[in-house]
């Protein structure tokens, strides 16, 4: 809608060589660390599509997300939404284009204000319209998120979970911005409340043209949910592809040992040995060569001396190496 | 499979290990009582995988605390039965309880950083926790907390032991929190939601090693879990409870290949299943929500989310026997259960 | 556009009232809250209505009525219920004026302080790294000057009065605001509704006035009803070593420290005031301990 005149560039987010790094620790007697929490990545996102990005905690996952955000500015490398660099765009016009959905419905609400404060908040912040028609925006919104027209006059302290969760996506949604980072949306609802949730962000998703990139770390959910996939390990991209690629054909040791790990309703098939090692690495100390090659069952001794390069995987159907399509892994055996 | 072994090696007709009917907490709360959990039966077999699935608020928590005595002074406990091989869990004296725990009947929390004491080693807690129950030597005791840390896949396991608990990641410090709980090889361990802190790869890793060692020792073990991927891999038997009540009991397999209670059909379908629901499709979300146990609750506890709610169930329906071992608190229990029945359903669907 | 994309959540019977009908029940519950609050209100009507309340003049003096002894006296008598002190005031009268004096330095008192702790607090403990280290060091040299001393030392130099006492007490006591502040900021910086607002381009000064003080407003009146006592106990301490309010005004301070000369011999001239600042002080961390009851957590989800 609010589009129409800007060229539309067919990727919605783009992010070049992105780093951040944090200095841990550092006093007056001590060596402060450095930690890497995000390192060198790339990642194109098409419009209109869902971008799972899946890794286990402290991957750089949520970092990745505020400097997306705009709520930390990266270290080194580019952040482009619709083809345009953010890192010195101001935060108002960041806004519109991109909103978050986080992960803890009871912390994600000021438990101060109500509701229709909360998702009118957008609305009055960037002056849009009269106080009358932002009141009925905020309606129209609640009731696109499925929620009763009373809700707008209370207070988050006295929903349910997943009725808060519905609050926060009418917030993130209510200036129609072209991107939502969803940071593991549903991971504090239960099944029941999670599908519901789930079904909405579809819903919505088709109804507004959004593109999400969607962190998680329930290997069923993005699986139903994402259209292509990338696997971060210790603040790197490790693989990417299309869901059928990811899904059907893993190529990342990692990757192959998280769909190994993820355990579906299936009685009779026990709980699989996935042979990695118990330690996770120190993020700050990080393994020479390959991240992974402490824990991956298949290292070998040029893993521990050489980096891999996340590298375009040789495609042999054509239809696969069509622009988009494109599978990457870093690993030297893949 | 494991099921069968254990079967066997219980000779006879042993009486269960842990047997509770008609147990009931209260919490008194602002607006009244809260009644977390309203008259549950279950038992334990000695050596199994009992699985208690339910979302937040069902009572599951509540469940495990009643039965280790952990509840809060001011909750009100009631049972008909909560026998504990022998024991009376009702009426036994708290010198007689705190001799069962951590011996006979060891915990496992979800966060292990609040079970563990910050201020002391690894080694000094684990012999610790043996010491307190049995007079052995320091060096057995240290011996047996050496193999356990090992047998739970610990490496440089004497160094570790040197160790305080900050010093681990979480899922070293779960492994660590198993060799506690076997440090006296209890008959019994509870283990609330142990995995849910944890990556999917640790969870996995957890998980396997929790049903290997359970496996070797015998242990029983009380599963609590909301997350039916982890109760379908590990559980011999599941107990589905829902707004304080059990509402199906039965074998893992029989559970998900017929679940014969509307919510755990509902629970099913709710979870997206690679092979079965296609991506990208709209989820079979259950309406609604579950019901405030501070009221009273008439009739079935949920029949204003079923799609299959009739009159009757304003009544409360009773437990029904819809196979050997499978028990269901519907009333239409038995067309539930009935497979063609159900396909029938999910194409109307 | 406005038709219903998934089903609309069914409607539940947990909400049972609204938060302030919920606070007004809790506070009825709770037993030192209600006592303090009630003997706190009752002084304050005493103060705003002490000119019709007081049957004397506070400042009258009559030579000829020097000491006399209150009514449970067997010589006391019903035109002075609680006597007279040595210049012949009636004590009651002073004694209701008087806790206009305690309440004003007492709510002012707070009120500066509050201003200045909160603001240093919220911002260290927003903004973290370098603003957190200027923060911290003025608040470590403030924890190292002893308050009773430093006033005592600055009253002397610029004179007793009751200006004086409210602008230094004002200017000394903000440290627990801030301390309270600062770390009560630090764990909301990360919340995930200030990082929306952030996300939104909400400007600062709307993230820490709209998204963070309401949330941590709780605790900093907890702190404040503490500072209120404190700076009572300090003015009449103050008055009492003679550099707070000056004679003849009827601080409850400076009425002990008139008498302490006839404590032996006639000991209501100093337990009258006494207990009036006992009962006040009192009052007020009954209504502390309350509300801090009141805004302990576990409220989140009930």
């Amino acid at each position: 809608m609010s589009s129409a005149e800007i060229p539309v560039d067919p990727l919605a987010l783009e992010l070049c060589a992105l780093s951040k790094t944090f200095k841990l620790g550092g006093g007056m007697l001590h060596k402060s660390r450095t930690l890497k929490a995000v390192n060198d990545v790339s990642l194109r996102v098409p419009r209109g599509q869902v971008m799972g990005l899946v890794g286990e905690s402290g991957c750089g996952k949520s970092t990745l997300a505020k400097m997306l955000l705009g709520l930390t500015p990266p270290s080194a490398g580019d952040v482009l939404i619709n083809g345009k660099a953010i890192v010195n765009a101001n935060q108002k016009a960041l806004a519109r284009h991109i909103q978050p959905i986080f992960q803890d419905p009871y912390s994600s609400l000021n438990p101060r204000q109500r509701i229709a404060q909360i998702v009118g908040l957008p609305l009055r912040i960037h002056a849009i319209g009269t106080p009358k028609e932002q009141a009925v925006k905020v309606e129209e919104m609640l009731e696109l998120v499925g929620l009763p027209k009373r809700a707008a006059q209370q207070y988050p302290g006295q929903m349910s979970g997943g009725q808060r969760q519905r609050v926060a996506i009418a917030r993130a949604l209510i200036m129609r911005p072209d991107l939502v980072i969803c940071d593991e949306p549903t991971s504090a609802l239960d099944v029941s409340v999670q599908a519901q949730i789930l079904n909405l962000l579809l819903d919505l998703k088709d109804e507004f043209g959004l593109t999400y990139l969607f962190i998680s770390h329930d290997l069923a959910v993005v699986e139903h949910l994402a259209d292509r996939l990338a696997v971060m390990y210790l603040g790197q991209i490790v693989e990417e592809g299309t869901r059928e690629q990811i899904f059907t054909a893993p190529r990342h040791p990692y990757t192959q040992a998280l769909l190994a790990s993820a355990l579906t309703p299936e009685p009779g098939l026990g709980v699989p040995d996935i042979g990695l090692g118990a330690g996770q690495p120190d993020p700050t100390q990080p393994p020479s060569g390959c991240a992974f090659h402490p824990r991956c069952p298949v290292a070998q001794p040029t893993c521990s001396q050489q980096a891999p390069t996340l590298s375009a995987i040789a495609q042999t159907s054509a239809q696969a190496t069509r622009h988009g399509n494109q599978a990457r892994v870093a690993c030297h055996f893949a | 499979m494991s099921n069968l072994s254990s079967a066997e090696r219980s000779t006879a007709p042993a009486s269960p290990l842990l047997t509770v009917k008609q147990l009931r907490v209260d919490l008194p709360v602002a607006k009244g009582t809260l009644h977390a959990v309203r008259g549950i039966d279950f038992h334990v077999e000695r050596g199994e995988m009992l699985c208690l699935v339910g979302e937040s608020g069902c009572g599951k928590s509540m469940t495990s605390l009643a039965l280790m005595g952990l509840l809060p002074r001011k909750a009100q406990i009631n049972a008909d039965c909560l026998n504990f091989d022998g024991v009376d869990l009702l009426t036994v004296s708290d010198r007689e309880r705190s001799n069962l725990r951590g011996a006979r009947m060891a915990m496992i929390f979800q966060e292990p950083m609040t079970a563990l004491n910050p201020a002391y080693t690894l080694g000094n807690q684990l012999c610790e926790a043996l010491r307190r129950h049995q007079s052995v030597s320091r060096k057995a005791a240290h011996d047996r907390a050496l193999y356990l840390l090992k047998r739970v896949g610990i490496s440089a396991a004497e160094e570790r032991m040197r160790q305080y608990p900050h010093q681990l990641s979480g899922g070293l410090r779960q492994r660590v929190m198993i060799a506690m709980a076997l440090m006296c090889e209890p008959d019994l361990i509870i283990a609330d939601e142990p995995t849910t802190a944890l990556d999917v790869t640790i969870q996995a890793q957890i998980l396997h090693l929790l049903r290997d060692l359970q496996q070797e020792f015998g242990t029983a073990v009380i599963f609590i879990t909301h997350d039916l991927g982890v109760v379908a891999r590990i559980a011999d038997r599941v107990a589905v409870m829902y707004a304080g009540e059990v509402i199906e009991t039965a074998s893992a397999q029989a559970l998900f290949q017929a679940p014969s209670h509307p919510y755990t059909q509902g629970l099913l379908r709710c979870i997206p299943t690679p092979g079965k629901t296609l991506p990208g499709s709209r989820l079979q979300a259950i309406p609604g929500v579950v019901p405030n146990l501070v009221e009273k609750v008439d009739g079935c506890a949920f029949c204003n989310r079923c799609d299959q709610a009739d009159e009757l169930c304003h009544t409360t329906p009773p437990l029904q026997t819809v196979a050997d071992g499978h028990l269901s608190r519907c009333h239409f229990a038995h067309q539930l259960s009935n497979p063609a029945q159900l396909n029938a359903q999910e194409v109307t669907l | 556009m406005a038709h219903t994309l998934s089903s609309p959540v069914a409607a539940e019977q947990h909400l049972v009232g609204s938060w302030q009908s919920r606070l007004l029940r809790s506070t009825l519950n709770n037993r030192s809250l209600t006592i303090g609050l009630l003997i706190i209100t009752s002084l304050g009507i005493v103060a705003l209505l002490a000119p019709w309340l007081a049957p004397h003049d506070p400042y009258l003096q009559n030579t000829a009525n020097r000491m006399v002894p209150p009514i449970w006296h067997e010589t006391g008598s019903w035109t002075h219920p609680l006597g007279t002190d040595r210049l012949g005031r009636d004590y009651l009268s002073r004694l209701i004026y008087g806790t206009r004096i305690s309440l004003f330095i007492g709510l002012v008192v707070a009120l500066i302080s509050g201003l200045i702790g909160t603001t240093l607090g919220v911002l260290a403990g927003y903004f973290g790294g370098r603003v957190d280290a200027v923060v911290s060091y003025l608040l470590t040299t403030r924890l190292a000057m002893p308050v009773v001393l430093v006033a005592l030392a600055m009253a002397s130099l610029m004179g007793g009065s009751m200006l004086t006492v409210t602008l230094l007490l004002g200017l000394l006591l903000w440290d627990r605001f801030a301390v309270v502040a600062r770390s009560a900021t630090q764990q909301l910086r990360d919340a995930e509704y200030v990082q929306a607002a952030q996300a939104l381009g909400c400007p600062l000064p709307y993230i820490l006035l709209r998204e963070v003080l309401p949330n941590i407003a709780g605790a900093l009146i907890v702190v404040a009803t503490l500072e209120v006592a404190n700076a009572i106990l300090l003015e009449a301490t103050l008055s009492f070593l003679g550099m707070g309010v000056q004679p003849p005004s009827p601080s409850w301070g400076l009425m002990i420290a008139e008498g302490k000369a006839y404590m032996f011999f006639q000991p209501w001239v100093i337990t009258i005031p006494g207990s009036a600042l006992f009962i006040l002080v009192l009052a007020i961390n009954l209504l502390g301990d309350g509300l801090r009851d009141l805004s302990a957590p576990g409220g989140r989800n009930e």
